[in-house]
Order: C-alpha cells, then sequence, then structure tokens
C-alpha cells in the first residue's frame, strides 16, 4: 500500500508528532497530567497536531507546480488587463469575468484530484489515533491556503499596484471567498464517491451548474414568472449561488446598478453598502462552512 | 460716396450723443437720497439708468413698468425674506446686471421668481446671482430677450418643491448664453419657445432634468454642459431643434438618459458628448433625426432606439466602453446606421479601405432580453448570457437581423477639435459680483 520514498514527507520517521515515543511535548504532558488529561491540553494537543498536518500538506502542495502555475497565469493576465484598458474601473470589469470563470474551475478541480492523490497518505493518518475531523480540516485549510496564497499574488499584487481601490479590494475578497467555497465543496464531492474518476466528473459538474446552468434556469424562472415582482426571490436565488453573489457584489461597487433599474436600485439598497457587504460574506461562510460540514459528516463515517 | 459716409458717421454720432444727453442717472439706495427702491423706479423718466449703492436691501417686490436699466453695484443684494417675488418687469427694453437675489417665497397659487419677466421684450438680464429663490429666472410670453453670465442656485435638498432655474414659457427668440443653473427642479425649462439660442451654459445637479423642453421648434443649443442631472435631459414634441457640441454626462439613476428624445423630428443631434450616463440617448417617437460625429463613451446604454423611430440616421459616431451599444424593443428596424466606430466589433478589413467587411449588429441578445424583462439585467457578465450572446453573433436569430451597420469604421474616428467653450467670443465680461453668504437664510 505505502511505499517508503526518501523524498516524500509521507515518511513515517518525517512525523514525529505522529509517532507515539518521538514527540518530547507528549512525554511531558502525560508526565505532568498522569492519566487524565484536562481538557485545555487535549484542545491544545489537537491544535498543535492540526498545524503539523497542515504545514505538511501546504509544503506538498506548494511542491506542486500546478499552484505556482496559478499564480503565474492570474498575474500575467491581471496586468495585461490592466495595461489595455487604461481605466482602472474597467480593468476591474474585465478581470471580474476572468476571475468568476477560472477561480472556481481551477479550485474545485485541484482540490478533488489532490484530495484522491493523497488518500493513501489519508489513510495512513487515520491509521494514527487522530481524529478523522482533524484530518480532513488539515487537507482543507493546506489547499485553501496555497491556493489563497497564488491568489493574493498572482491577483493582488496587480491590483494594488494598478488599482488600489476599495472596488479592487471587494474583487479580491470575493475571489478568496469562491476559492475557499469550491476547495469545500471539492471535498464534499471527493467524499461523494470513491472513483476517482466519477470524483473529478461531479466536481466539474458542479463547476458547470454553478457557472452556466444555475443562470441559465435562473432567467427561466425569471421568465416564466415575468408578470410577479421577482426582485426578492431573485436575490434569494442569487444568494443560492456562490458565483453569482461573487459577481453581483463586485458589480454593485462598479456602479452598474443604475442600469438595472428597480431591481439595481433594491440590490444596490440591499447590497451596495458595507452591511451588504458584510451580509454576502456571511451568505459566502455557509458556501464555505456547510459543504465542509457535511464532507466531514461522511469523511468519518466512511469506512476507508 | 465719401461725403455720404461722412454723412451718416455724422449723423449717427449726433443720435449717439443726443441718447445719452437725454438720458438721466439716478442713485438710489443705501447713503444716497432715495433709500427705497421703488421710489427711484417709479420716479425714473423711460431710457433712465438707476444705479443701486452696496448694502442687504429686504424692500420687498420691486416693479419695474417703464424701460429702465437698473443697475447694481458691488454686493448688492435683494432680499424677499421668504416672502415676496424680487423683481417683477412688465416693460419692454429693460436690463438689469449685477444684482444677487435671495430668498424668493414659495406660494402653491402663483409661481414666485428671483427675476419675472412677463409679456414684454427686448430684455437684457446679466451678471445676476439668483440664489435660494422658488423659480430662479421666469420668462413668461416674451421675445427677444437675451440672459447672459447669470448663475441661478436653487436650494433643492431643503425644499423639494422648487422651481425652475431658468424658466421660459411661450416665448420667441431668446439668448441664454453662459448661464449657470444648479439645485432647482428643471435646470433650463422651455414650454413653447421658438428661435431661440442656448449658447455654453453649464446645468448640473438639478433634481429633475439639465435641460427640459417641449413645444419648443427651432432652437439651437450649442456648447452646453448638462452634468449629474436626476434624470438627464428631457426634450419632447419639437421638431427642427440642433443640438450641437454639448456635453451629456454622469446622469446615473435608474431612471436617467443623457438625453430623452421624445417626438422629436427633423432634428440634428451633432458632435455631442456622452459620457457615464445610464443611457446616452433614449429615442420613442422620433423620425428623422441626424446624429453625426457624436462621441458615446462609458455608457450603460450608448442608444435606445425604440421601434417607434423611423428614418433617423445614425452616422460618423464613436461607440466606445458601453455596457451596450444599441438596444431595441421590436423586430423592424426603419433606422440607418453606418460608418459608426464600434469598439466590441470584431471583423477584419482584407481591402484596407478602412471599413470592416462584414456588418455590424450592435444589439445583441441580452440586451433583447432585458427590454423585456428588466430584472435579467442581474446576469450580466455571467458567463452564460456570453455564450448566448456568443451563439448569437454566429447565427443572428433573435435579435433585429437589418439592424446593422454595414460598414463599420475599423479605427476610432477621429473628431475636429471643436472650440471648448464660445468664453473667447463673448465679447466682455463684467466683473462678478462677489456674494456675502451672511445674508442667506439657510
Amino acid at each position: 500500500m505505502f511505499t517508503p520514498n526518501t523524498n516524500s514527507p509521507h515518511r513515517i520517521e518525517s512525523f514525529p508528532a505522529l509517532s507515539l515515543q518521538g514527540d518530547e511535548e507528549n512525554i511531558t504532558l502525560r508526565k505532568t497530567t498522569s492519566t487524565r488529561m484536562s481538557a485545555k491540553e487535549t484542545k491544545a494537543g489537537k491544535k498543535y497536531l492540526m498545524l503539523r498536518l497542515l504545514k505538511y500538506v501546504l509544503l506538498d502542495i506548494l511542491k506542486n507546480r500546478m499552484v505556482i502555475f496559478y499564480a503565474l497565469f492570474l498575474f500575467v493576465i491581471s496586468t495585461g488587463l490592466f495595461s489595455i484598458s487604461g481605466d482602472p474601473t474597467k480593468g476591474i470589469a474585465s478581470l471580474l469575468n476572468v476571475i468568476l470563470l477560472v477561480t472556481p474551475l481551477l479550485s474545485i478541480i485541484f482540490a478533488t484530484i489532490y484530495f484522491y492523490n493523497s488518500y493513501e497518505f489519508i489513510e495512513l493518518l487515520s491509521s494514527q489515533p487522530i481524529q478523522r475531523k482533524t484530518i480532513l480540516y488539515s487537507q482543507y485549510a493546506g489547499l485553501t491556503i496555497s491556493l489563497l496564497l497564488s491568489l493574493l499574488t498572482g491577483l493582488g499584487i496587480p491590483l494594488l499596484i494598478f488599482a488600489p481601490t476599495y472596488e479592487s479590494l471587494i474583487l479580491l475578497l470575493a475571489a478568496c471567498g469562491l476559492t475557499m467555497a469550491f476547495v469545500s465543496l471539492a471535498l464534499l464531492s471527493a467524499l461523494l464517491t470513491r472513483d476517482k474518476a466519477r470524483g473529478i466528473g461531479l466536481s466539474i459538474l458542479l463547476w458547470f451548474y454553478f457557472t452556466i446552468l444555475y443562470d441559465a434556469f435562473l432567467l427561466m424562472i425569471m421568465f416564466a414568472f415575468m408578470d410577479y415582482p421577482m426582485e426578492t426571490v431573485t436575490l434569494v436565488m442569487v444568494a443560492l449561488n456562490p458565483i453569482d453573489l461573487a459577481r453581483v457584489v463586485v458589480l454593485m461597487q462598479l456602479d452598474i446598478s443604475a442600469l438595472m433599474g428597480y431591481t439595481g436600485a433594491m440590490m444596490q439598497e440591499i447590497l451596495g453598502k458595507s452591511q451588504g457587504v458584510f451580509a454576502a460574506t456571511f451568505v459566502m461562510m455557509l458556501w464555505i462552512i456547510l459543504p465542509l460540514t457535511i464532507a466531514a459528516g461522511k469523511f468519518k463515517r466512511r469506512d476507508l | 460716396m465719401k461725403t455720404s459716409l461722412f454723412f451718416i458717421l455724422i449723423t449717427s454720432a449726433f443720435l449717439l450723443n443726443s441718447s445719452c444727453m437725454y438720458a438721466k442717472q439716478l442713485l438710489c439706495g443705501k447713503g444716497t437720497t432715495l433709500p427705497i427702491i421703488q421710489n427711484a423706479l417709479d420716479n425714473a423718466e423711460p431710457g433712465d439708468t438707476i444705479l443701486v449703492r452696496s448694502g442687504h436691501y429686504k424692500q420687498g417686490n420691486l416693479f419695474i413698468k417703464k424701460s429702465l436699466m437698473l443697475l447694481g453695484e458691488k454686493n448688492v443684494i435683494l432680499d424677499g425674506e421668504n416672502k415676496h417675488e424680487i423683481i417683477t418687469v412688465t416693460a419692454n427694453q429693460v436690463c438689469i446686471k449685477g444684482f444677487t437675489i435671495i430668498n424668493s417665497g414659495v406660494m402653491s397659487t402663483k409661481d414666485l421668481a428671483g427675476i419675472k419677466i412677463l409679456a414684454c421684450r427686448n430684455i437684457v438680464l446679466e451678471n445676476n446671482i439668483v440664489i435660494n429663490c422658488n423659480f430662479g429666472i421666469y420668462l413668461s410670453n416674451t421675445k427677444h430677450c437675451l440672459l447672459r453670465e447669470n448663475t441661478v442656485k436653487g436650494n433643492v435638498i431643503k425644499d423639494p418643491n422648487t422651481g425652475n432655474g431658468i424658466h421660459v414659457w411661450k416665448a420667441d427668440s431668446i439668448q441664454i448664453i453662459k448661464n449657470e443653473s444648479t439645485g432647482q427642479r428643471d435646470g433650463i425649462y422651455f414650454e413653447f419657445v421658438t428661435n431661440s439660442t442656448i449658447i455654453n451654459n453649464f446645468s448640473h445637479e438639478n433634481l429633475r432634468y439639465g435641460l427640459h423642453f417641449m413645444f419648443s421648434h427651432s432652437n439651437t443649443y450649442t456648447h452646453n454642459q448638462f452634468t449629474k442631472n436626476g434624470a438627464g435631459v428631457a426634450v419632447m414634441y419639437s421638431h427642427h431643434v440642433k443640438m450641437y457640441h454639448n456635453s451629456f454626462d454622469h446622469n446615473w439613476g435608474s431612471s436617467a438618459y443623457g438625453i430623452l428624445l421624445k417626438d422629436i423630428s427633423d432634428s440634428e443631434v451633432m458632435y455631442n458628448k456622452f459620457e457615464y450616463n445610464s443611457a446616452g440617448i433614449y429615442m420613442e417617437g422620433s423620425n428623422r433625426i441626424k446624429m453625426e460625429q457624436n462621441s458615446f463613451y462609458n455608457n450603460g446604454w450608448a442608444l435606445r432606439i425604440q421601434a417607434s423611430c423611423t428614418d433617423n440616421f445614425i452616422n460618423r459616431n464613436n461607440f466606445t466602453g458601453n455596457t451596450f451599444d444599441v438596444s431595441t424593443n421590436g423586430e423592424t428596424q426603419l433606422n440607418n446606421f453606418s460608418n459608426n466606430y464600434w469598439d466590441k466589433y470584431e471583423g477584419y478589413d482584407l481591402n484596407k479601405d478602412g471599413f470592416g467587411d462584414i456588418p455590424y449588429r450592435p444589439v445583441s441578445l441580452f440586451s433583447m432580453i432585458i427590454e423585456q424583462l428588466p430584472p435579467s439585467l442581474l446576469l450580466i457578465r455571467s458567463f452564460m448570457v456570453y455564450l448566448l450572446d456568443k451563439a448569437e453573433k454566429i447565427i443572428p436569430s433573435l435579435t433585429p437581423i437589418h439592424l446593422m451597420d454595414e460598414l463599420p469604421q475599423m479605427r476610432m474616428i477621429k473628431f475636429k477639435e471643436t472650440k471648448k467653450s464660445l468664453s473667447s467670443t463673448l465679447p466682455y465680461l463684467y466683473y462678478q459680483p462677489k456674494l456675502n453668504i451672511q445674508y442667506l437664510k439657510t
């Protein structure tokens, strides 16, 4: 099942925290508190363990060139767009299109593939006295942090150089939110099926659904109920799709709401102000937390 | 020939001289024998000049019933104390210069104004500042008037029922030059006004329209600027209107237009700039309008042309950076688009004649959807919408197939540099009366 590889971080020797005797802190802990550990110490130990795991996941992903390519790609695209359109607002608007398409796609597929590839490592970890939740969350955190790092370097630096405004901050936050939500969705889709191909297929399907199908359905529903006041309903439906949510929040900052007539006025009322951004952040947090908790539940009950 | 010329010169000099000799000059106001301005106005003979000393006057309504020249020194403030109308003119040939007119009353039965001209002709209003009045300058049933370099500043935040800045009703041959109007309901309002010229005015931040006219034929509007008005500019039910070199910008809002053309015909809209408007031009029931060499930049819609518009010629305009170039609500298309520059054009030019070889269809499918279903604008910049538009571009089926520019320009058209303003051509500038803010009742 597991072939020893001197370069791999997956070697047991490289996890002193995991081996039962090797960890000095564990030994001291045991010495001071005899057999019963207080809740606080257990918690601290868990946190330490999680950080340790996170470190290995993160190092492993950063060794993967994909993340670096992603950062480079974002950097080239955003610098290019800002140089072509002299107006920073226009640059942000066109960058939004790219971000809405690329960030979810890359996050979900990369995370799914990575999860399947490190399946053996996860199995190994599961054989250790580590909670399943900790394993999954450290995987999630490692994936998110590495993707966010490349997002911040690839997108954040050009935004800081060309358009250091409130709008670009919102755009960056939206991109971060999308990354986190789609990594979370990726873990869910990876845990729904054992088969790697089916898992990746499911994550592509999810991306396709949120990017294209959902908007088409939304348009269909709008047409079907065009005789009714649909403003509140559409607003709720927008919140039910993280990509739409990110798009609308950024567009509201870009003053495009004036085009939208009554709907736009209402959207502006709800989403244009800072409370609106907070509300959107809250919904986005739900999009991050919910799939992850479901995935954690699945992982806990899973027969590996 | 020479003698006759000499004779004319002599007579004209004599005539000029004589007119000066007979006209009196009266000094009135604070520190003079005539402290009440109305007394001076009553005592004067037609043709006299009345100079008002500087000061803050609270003398109610001034009636000018004779042909007079009323001049203000520096800092002459006529205060209506939020009760009265301030100057009412009912005589021909009156000139009012250099006053600061503040705080007119508000009445629901009568339109009280800073300066009101009623049923007369040959009036000159120059260098006046009208502040915090219900109506600023109000012309009714007049002919041959000149309004130059006046400033009207309303207090629309305090009083949402304010009147119009420059209000002209039933007039002919009016010249409105270099005025500024702000904070009123409509910046400049015309109804039944003909043969008039509106040059170089600045109308901004008004509650409703920067310029609003109806049933006003054969007028010319040039070099005006309309900025940040609640609903932009609305022009209706008129023909033979000429609009050149105007700038319409930053009229953002859910129902704001750069300019709304409703039932306008045989008119020319040329050399104008439309920037940052929700809709650059919104046309409804307008026929035979010539639109040339305008630049549409960064508008939501550059042109919304309803199906009720026919025979309009839209040539040689620049369309850049607009969210939607053209939108329409019908299948039939009876307008002519040609030789425009569209920044969204993706065609090619094999024969290098400067025009694209394939026609450009400026109406996108999404803009058609929005016309039917305004809330769907929520999906703007969605990838799905992009796909829909692309599919429609390749095989047009739902968008009006005949609405197209057969010969789109490949490069942005460089218009000849036009004079930014006419200020250089104006003969002279009077002193600008300085305003003492402490008199203002806020």
